[in-house]
């Protein structure tokens, strides 16, 4: 176990560093010079777009520039955007909101998930399955955006159940409540889906028959028995979900103006930021590379016939 | 989860040679390859029907929009508001499904979105089959190092999530068509073949005709293209299908962003977009684009479903 964790750990460094390679070049190709910009439509002086650029160390290669940055990365400095922010405030800034956001995504659609999945699972081929397949269907095909506006305008302008928009100064957890469940409703129907195709296979197997047969509770059956040995391809996906949702959700939190991850880098990539959006990056990849990991190591927990030696 | 990817794969792999053997076993009828057997099973499924009936009506709309309206969808009359309400009994004008903020009419542009979605959606799954196919099977036909620098950079381009990917690469393009989409996307997109493909590939590998084709002398190209890919292409295709959907997705979240497709170009993305700012006047602006866009990612998820079922039982 301990020595699997350490494998992994050594080949996660190749990849991360790959990652923010390709990341730095795909971002510091961007057109455009994000110095000049910082003039606006005026054309700038020259001396002072020289003394400018010198100071935010883009007179250099964009080799030199590269090793610049690996190398202050290690050191915990993530650079500073144009503005002469310190990218580690913005990050630190954006980040929490989106962690809210994404735990109440993650949450709705792991709990209502699994549970419309056991209960379809249970019952297939009656009419709850059938029109759970159909309903989860149709919520995978809707794109992001449009249920985005749909929940909006139902839910917060004609129910008035919510506010419509999460206020960015005064941000409540209440107000997150819309924006995860928009977030993670198509998750959710990969849940559900995955659930109950999971729990109807597993139905049929010898040690259901057995647990059944050896008195025990049909709760502790299905919940002991049933339940945990169907929750790996759901791990699986939940997994990497949860990496996608740290990811921030450049859509949704557009839609209920949540200033999280996605906010920002979106705003960061049309200001052509760099600094930031690698930054960004560099924790983005982190966080996914150890969802991954501990996707794997939650294998052994469920299933205890996988083990890591 | 690359474990279990390639695990899945293995499984679905050795369950078409079976099925192989049994249309074999049939052969006093009729032999059948195993796309003939897809395609006859295919045919009998009623999901199948449906979507292809909905590809095959937008792939028409796609071809030839002025054949279903003679509106112009790029003609904006400020005579026709978005506040004159739809006339939905007036099929196939103009006004039928009412026009939007600049005064264009809605069902035109509904039409002609559908040229946008499907080329992106047809060119980046071509895109990124051939890409990421053709080096999931020298990844996986050679192993050892070439494997390793494959799978390796795979792993790298994979931790890039594709929104964030595709809006910094668009971004760097002054002006957007369906090609620098296309672009974008397939650079960003081929990873999940190269891993499917490649899980496909080092299973059919160790089988026993492609021993014997080796013992016979052929040549590498020839094992790979006529031994290997037609007994390894069954994943990729299953998978191919349910990505297309998802690209279409992509494109219209992209330009609804502002970073995808620019405005001379009709996509329901920018329709969507540009619908939300009268969402409470005008609630059709936002449905028609909206719902037309569900029903095509619809069809290609229920499109991918079946051919699924038809090629790889075993992942049912």
């Amino acid at each position: 176990m301990g020595r699997y964790v350490a494998r992994r750990l050594l080949q996660m460094i190749p990849v991360f560093l790959g990652t923010v390679t390709i990341i730095f070049f795909m971002t510091r190709m961007l057109p455009g010079d994000p110095a000049a910009a910082m003039w606006g439509d005026k054309a700038a002086d020259p001396a002072q777009l020289a003394a400018f650029k010198h100071q935010m160390g883009l007179d250099v290669s964009k080799w030199q520039q590269y090793l610049n940055y690996m190398g202050d990365l290690f050191t915990g400095d993530f650079g500073t955007t144009m503005g002469g922010r310190k990218v580690t405030d913005v990050i630190g800034e954006a980040f929490p909101v989106t962690i809210q956001l994404a735990l109440l995504a993650f949450a709705f659609e792991l709990v209502v998930g699994v549970a419309i999945g056991l209960f379809a699972g249970l019952r297939r081929g009656k009419a709850f399955d059938k029109s759970t397949l159909v309903l989860t269907l149709l919520l995978i095909s809707i794109p992001v955006p449009v249920l985005g506006f749909i929940f909006q305008n139902v839910f917060a302008i004609q129910l008035g159940w919510v506010k419509p928009t999460v206020q960015a100064q005064h941000m409540t957890f209440d107000q997150l409540i819309l924006p995860a469940v928009v977030l993670g409703s198509i998750s959710l129907a990969y849940v559900a889906r995955l659930t109950r195709t999971s729990i109807a296979e597993n139905l049929k197997a010898d040690y259901m028959r057995t647990a059944v047969a050896k008195g025990l509770p049909r709760r502790k059956v299905i919940g002991t028995h049933l339940l945990r040995n169907s929750m790996i391809p759901v791990v699986t996906f939940l997994g990497t979900d949860l990496g996608a949702l740290m990811g921030g959700a450049i859509v949704t939190e557009g839609i209920f103006n949540v200033q999280g991850v996605g906010n920002a880098l979106y705003h960061a990539i049309g200001r052509s930021e760099g600094a930031t959006v690698s930054g960004f990056v560099v924790v983005l990849v982190l966080v996914f590379l150890f969802a991954s990991l501990l996707v794997d190591l939650l294998y052994a927990v469920l299933d205890p016939r996988i083990r890591y030696a | 989860m690359p474990d279990m990817i390639e695990k899945t794969a293995p499984a679905g792999e050795n369950a078409i040679p079976a099925q192989r053997g049994t249309a074999a076993e049939a052969k006093a009828e009729k032999p059948r390859s195993l796309g003939l057997d897809a395609w006859h099973d295919l045919r009998k499924r009623p999901v199948f029907v449906i979507s292809a009936v909905l590809i095959v009506l937008l792939v028409l709309f796609a071809i030839a929009p002025s054949l279903f309206t003679s509106v112009d969808p790029r003609a904006g009359d400020l005579r026709n508001h978005y506040l004159t309400k739809p006339n939905y009994l007036h099929f196939f004008q103009g006004d039928w499904f009412g026009y939007d903020g600049q005064g264009r009419s809605i069902y035109a542009r509904m039409i002609y979105g559908a040229r946008a979605s499907v080329v992106v959606g047809i060119c980046v799954t071509a895109g990124v089959t051939v890409l990421g196919g053709l080096l999931g099977m020298i990844a996986g036909y050679y192993g050892g190092w070439v494997d390793t620098i494959v799978s390796r950079f795979t792993d790298m381009v994979f931790g890039i999530p594709l929104l964030l990917g595709a809006l910094v690469i668009l971004n760097a393009f002054q002006v957007r068509t369906v090609w620098s989409v296309v672009f974008a996307l397939v650079v960003l997109g081929w990873t999940q073949m190269t891993r499917v493909m490649r899980g496909s590939v080092i299973t059919v590998k160790q089988s026993d005709y492609v021993t014997a084709a080796k013992a016979l002398g052929a040549g590498t190209g020839r094992i790979m293209f006529k031994h290997i890919l037609p007994n390894a292409i069954a994943p990729v295709i299953v998978v191919a299908t349910i990505a297309l959907g998802g690209y279409i997705a992509t494109e219209a979240t992209l330009s609804f962003l502002g970073i995808g497709l620019q405005d001379p170009t009709i996509s329901w993305g920018i329709d969507i977009n540009s619908a939300q700012k009268v969402i409470r006047q005008a609630p059709f602006a936002l449905f028609f684009p909206a719902g037309m866009l569900s029903v095509t990612v619809l069809a290609f998820i229920m499109l991918g479903d079946a051919v699924r079922d038809a090629l790889d039982p075993k992942l049912r």
